[in-house]
């Protein structure tokens, strides 16, 4: 294991530490940027040339900024806490998987199991997001500028997921007590996942998670709340046909 | 049943004699015994499979229909209390810069904390430590009690992801990805309402009281090449350093093998069908996944074939009771082997102690295994504090070690008999079959002969 070298790491404007993945390993990528782990002190740094490179940025445990300059493969930001992440660009399966605090921003589209299984922190993505964004969330909030695929916030636990485009099939099949925002057409629902009332505390959730994700151009009137039925939770020999 | 009074039976009713004797003439059926009658009768009753703890219950072949051929003419046995036989094992060779240092090829599998009561879990820790060896996280996250009293700890990254987080990654010893257990290889987890306490629903993020089942399927990888990516990503979050095993129930074990090594494993577990569980159907225990006997072969035989055995270390475990075992499961390949079930009958389940509240559930000590009810009266799979609080954690974490200890021994008392002067000397040639079906499983001659099925001729 060995720390980038310092000529590997150029200072550019506003004190960001550059780090070009032409000349830099993903090891001495995630090896900089866990030496902040565990520290207060904010750092930013710039990563070019991603190239779809898997595995960056994860395991992140600091206050720290890290913008990724084009699109990034599998499990970016994986793990992360503190850390705001910002992907210019398209991100691969697993983003911010089981995320625990911070902000990953995607500028683009997101693969399969965006957020899956994340605890906590915010997730925003600002293109289309694909099947089974927020499987197994427990906690994460994630936001989505446009559409999403089928299965999302499948076995969902805690945590709410907002939808500004439509949604794929069988939304929040199996849920457990997240709650699901969708503006535009839910293609259908899945397994003990009903619509619910928009009562004034969700009305209240919704406004603060729209501001906290920067989205200003739509109401909150305009979106519809999906919620856990209860019938599933536990095993009733009459409800074998919900599977 | 019908009730008739019995003025109004026929004249010719049979006396009392002649029915007794009757009686004890009645044949049982082979394919309608007791046990199968009776569960048809409370399918019928509940409209529900049922759910049981433990492992497979069916007579399989297994480490029994082997036996070793002790040192003789040709070879020179050691002495038995002066000569050395050492069972120091390391984990993790291949890329973890941090690999696991065990003294004994024992290790102590995953079982969750929610499965098994705090205590339960400490003693495991506690045992374990005494023994010089790790122990496992389980469905459910890492309590800072088991990581306090487990010297070395191996953290199970499982499909539900309950309680999973960087800060416990690095904090491990060892990650364990769990793709699936002998018990039940497809099937996720289950965890009943009973044992969904306050603090386990806290841990696993979920309601309490729900009848929780976890994913079968891990949430954001499908397939070896996208594993293999994953490792990626648990090796950099935690700087290369952890061994990173990948555990399959034994189903295909030779290709399940071969595509742990492909994605990266630096230790490869299988999980035989005697493998226990905390809450499975007992229709999935019984009739899904291979014995552990040939097991140990084909997954041994994938990593001589990639040229890998010894440099990707084989942990073996489902239905490892004894030192006998141990040392066989070696004999055939296996770096180290795992107990579960073994353990907790060593730390006080089933105890005839307790035979009256055994009793008291419809069961007797020995057979007592509706771990999932959380009703256990040895207070070891219970989420009830008041059951829990019977378990003394520093006197089930000495029996833990003792058996341990006893387990060591006898393994080594095999070997020493082999004339090995380290556990893992043992070799295939060290045995030989009693029953066709064990010498072709495992692929060892049947005693007597130089027959092994399936390789030579008769």
């Amino acid at each position: 294991m060995h720390a980038p070298s310092e000529g590997a790491l150029k200072q550019t404007a506003a004190e960001a530490t550059e780090i070009d993945l032409r000349h830099q390993s993903v090891r001495n990528l995630n090896l900089a940027l866990h030496a902040h782990n565990g520290t207060n002190a904010p750092a930013r740094y710039e990563v070019t040339h991603p190239r779809g490179l898997h595995n960056l940025a994860v395991g992140l445990d600091a206050p720290i900024a890290v913008n990724i300059d084009g699109a990034v493969g599998y499990y970016c930001a994986g793990m992360n806490k503190s850390a705001e992440v910002t992907v210019l660009g398209n991100a691969g399966p697993g983003v911010a998987e089981n995320m625990m605090s911070g902000r990953v921003v995607i500028k683009g589209d997101a693969s399969q199991y965006a957020g899956a299984t994340g605890h906590g922190g915010l997730l925003l993505i600002e293109g289309n997001a694909s099947a089974r964004c927020g499987i197994s969330m427990k906690g994460i909030d994630i936001v989505v500028r446009g559409n999403v695929g089928h299965m999302s916030a499948f076995m969902a636990q805690s945590g709410r997921l907002v939808v500004c485009g439509d949604v794929g099939d069988a939304l929040g099949d199996s849920l457990y007590e997240a709650r699901i925002y969708v503006r535009g057409r839910v293609a259908s629902l899945g397994a003990d996942c009903i619509e619910k009332a928009m009562r004034p505390e969700h009305i209240q959730e919704l406004t603060e998670l729209l501001a906290a994700a920067g989205i200003t151009e739509y109401a909150v009137t305009e979106f519809r709340r999906y919620g856990s039925a209860r019938t599933l939770y536990n095993f009733n020999v009459d409800n074998v046909d919900a599977y | 049943m019908p009730t008739e009074n019995v003025t109004q039976l026929p004249p010719h009713a049979l006396s009392e004699d002649q029915a007794s004797e009757l009686r004890s003439w009645l044949r049982p059926s082979a394919t309608f015994p007791r046990p199968v009658i009776a569960e048809i009768q409370r399918a019928a009753a509940t409209g529900i499979y049922d759910i049981r703890g433990w492992g497979a219950k069916r007579a399989i072949p297994t480490f029994d229909d082997l036996v070793f051929l002790g040192a003789s003419m040709s070879r020179y046995p050691l002495e038995g209390y002066r000569e050395r036989c050492d069972t120091r094992v390391t984990l993790g060779t291949r890329y973890a810069s941090k690999p696991l240092e065990l003294d004994i090829p024992i290790t102590i599998a995953g079982m969750s904390f929610g499965a098994l009561s705090g205590p339960a879990k400490e003693a495991l820790g506690r045992g374990a430590s005494v023994a010089g060896t790790s122990t496992t996280t389980g469905d459910g996250g890492m309590t800072p009690e088991e990581r306090e009293h487990s010297k070395l700890l191996v953290y199970q990254l499982l499909p539900s992801r309950y309680g999973m987080n960087p800060d416990d990654l690095r904090r491990a010893d060892a990650i364990e990805v769990v793709v699936g257990q002998g018990a039940k290889p497809g099937g996720g987890g289950m965890l009943l309402g009973q044992k969904i306490s306050d603090r386990v629903a806290q841990m696993r993020d979920l309601p309490k009281g729900i009848d929780q089942r976890s994913a079968c399927r891990h949430p954001d990888w499908t397939g070896p090449d996208d594993l293999e990516i994953k490792i990626g990503e648990l090796r950099e979050i935690t700087n290369w350093e952890k061994p990173i095993f990948i555990k399959v129930g034994a189903s295909r074990p030779f290709y399940d093998t071969t595509l742990a090594v492909k994605a990266g494993a630096d230790v490869v577990v299988v999980d035989g069908m005697q493998g226990g569980t905390a809450a499975t159907q007992d229709v999935f225990i019984e009739h899904v996944g291979i014995p552990t006997l040939p097991a140990v072969r084909e997954a041994v035989a994938a990593l001589q074939e990639l040229d890998m055995h010894r440099k990707v270390q084989l942990i073996v475990s489902g239905g490892i009771r004894s030192g006998a075992d141990v040392a066989k499961a070696l004999a055939l390949g296996a770096d180290a082997v795992s107990i579960g079930s073994a353990a907790l009958i060593a730390m006080g389940d089933n105890s005839p102690e307790r035979e009256a509240e055994y009793n008291a559930l419809g069961t007797s000590a020995g057979y007592y295994d509706d771990w999932h009810e959380g009703r256990d009266p040895s207070g070891i799979s219970t989420q009830d504090d008041t059951l829990a609080a019977r378990f003394d954690p520093a006197i089930g974490g000495r029996r833990l070690a003792n058996y341990l200890r006893v387990l060591t021994l006898e393994a080594q008392t095999l070997a020493r008999a082999c004339g090995k002067s380290h556990v893992h000397n043992l070799e295939p040639e060290d045995l030989a079959a009693l029953t066709i079906e064990a010498a072709a499983m495992a692929g060892v001659p049947l005693a007597g002969t130089g027959w092994i099925p399936g390789k030579t001729p008769l």
